[in-house]
């Protein structure tokens, strides 16, 4: 697997998760992503973005355009040094919550692409690895 | 700071989301509106979302809070205009947006909203004939 492309955005305010969809979406549109794709994309790194600001207090984003055996992909990689998740499993089901959103965040983002894995460690921080392909 | 324009029409609110709203601005419009059917006693209002790309989780729980919350306050609201690909994706989260009337159109959306006005209407009239 060879990574083409990589750049960084940092999530330190509710502006920066908008710069962040934007990132994505121009990106998803170069790698020719379906519309509904772009936005399935989009979407999840909305979700994770505003986790990443909202739970750990800030963090960044890295994206990676990735090609694989001739395929062409799009990951992202979210991480923060917030306080970390307790119970991972507790937290991918919909509607578990601590803060003040629905609790879609990150079983929903699951959802909507092709690879997800999720990293955290309590009081160091979370990394939550997303990737959709082509 | 920058806001999302609402605009009055008789009794009504007519709202155009024409741009990425980050979560202040969309929280700020959550309270606009409530002050303005407040202010001016609107009965219905309008929400044009066919600009938006993306509606994710807390997007889809403002509109779904300004929908409640004008019901609280005695007016119905529509949203309008979700693209394809975003109600799709909306439902793949987990989202339905339950208690959001929705439309294709603005004009679809307009017909609802006077329909749910009147019905509104209706039955207030009928709550205070009974008592």
């Amino acid at each position: 697997m060879n990574v083409l492309k990589r750049d960084l955005q940092l999530l330190q305010s509710s502006n920066d998760v908008v710069l962040a969809r934007q990132k994505v979406r121009l990106w998803a549109t170069e790698l020719r992503f379906s519309l509904v794709d772009q936005t399935k994309l989009v979407t999840a790194a909305s979700e994770l973005a505003r986790n990443a600001l909202d739970h750990g207090k800030g963090g960044a984003m890295t994206m990676e355009v990735l090609s694989m055996n001739g395929k062409s992909g799009l990951r992202l990689v979210f991480e923060d040094h917030g306080p970390g998740i307790a119970d991972i499993e507790q937290a991918l089901k919909d509607g578990f919550t601590t803060g003040s959103g629905m609790g879609l965040g990150l079983g929903g983002s699951k959802r909507l692409v092709n690879e997800f894995c999720i990293e955290s460690e309590i009081g160091k921080g979370t990394k939550v690895t997303i990737t959709r392909w082509k | 700071m920058e806001r999302i324009p609402i605009l009055r029409i008789g009794s009504l609110l007519l709202i155009t989301i024409q741009l990425d709203m980050h979560d202040k601005l969309a929280l700020q419009l959550q309270d606009d509106v409530t002050h303005r059917i407040s202010d001016y006693g609107s009965t219905g209002v309008l929400i044009d979302i066919s600009s938006l790309e993306i509606v994710d989780s807390f997007i889809g729980r403002t509109l779904a809070n300004i929908a409640a919350m004008s019901r609280v306050l005695g007016a119905e609201t529509v949203v309008v205009g979700m693209q394809p690909a975003v109600a799709i994706t909306l439902v793949e989260l987990g989202m339905s947006l339950p208690g959001v009337r929705t439309a294709l159109t603005v004009e679809a959306g307009m017909d609802l909203l006077l329909t749910a006005v009147n019905e509104a209407g209706n039955e207030s009239e009928d709550e205070r004939s009974q008592a």
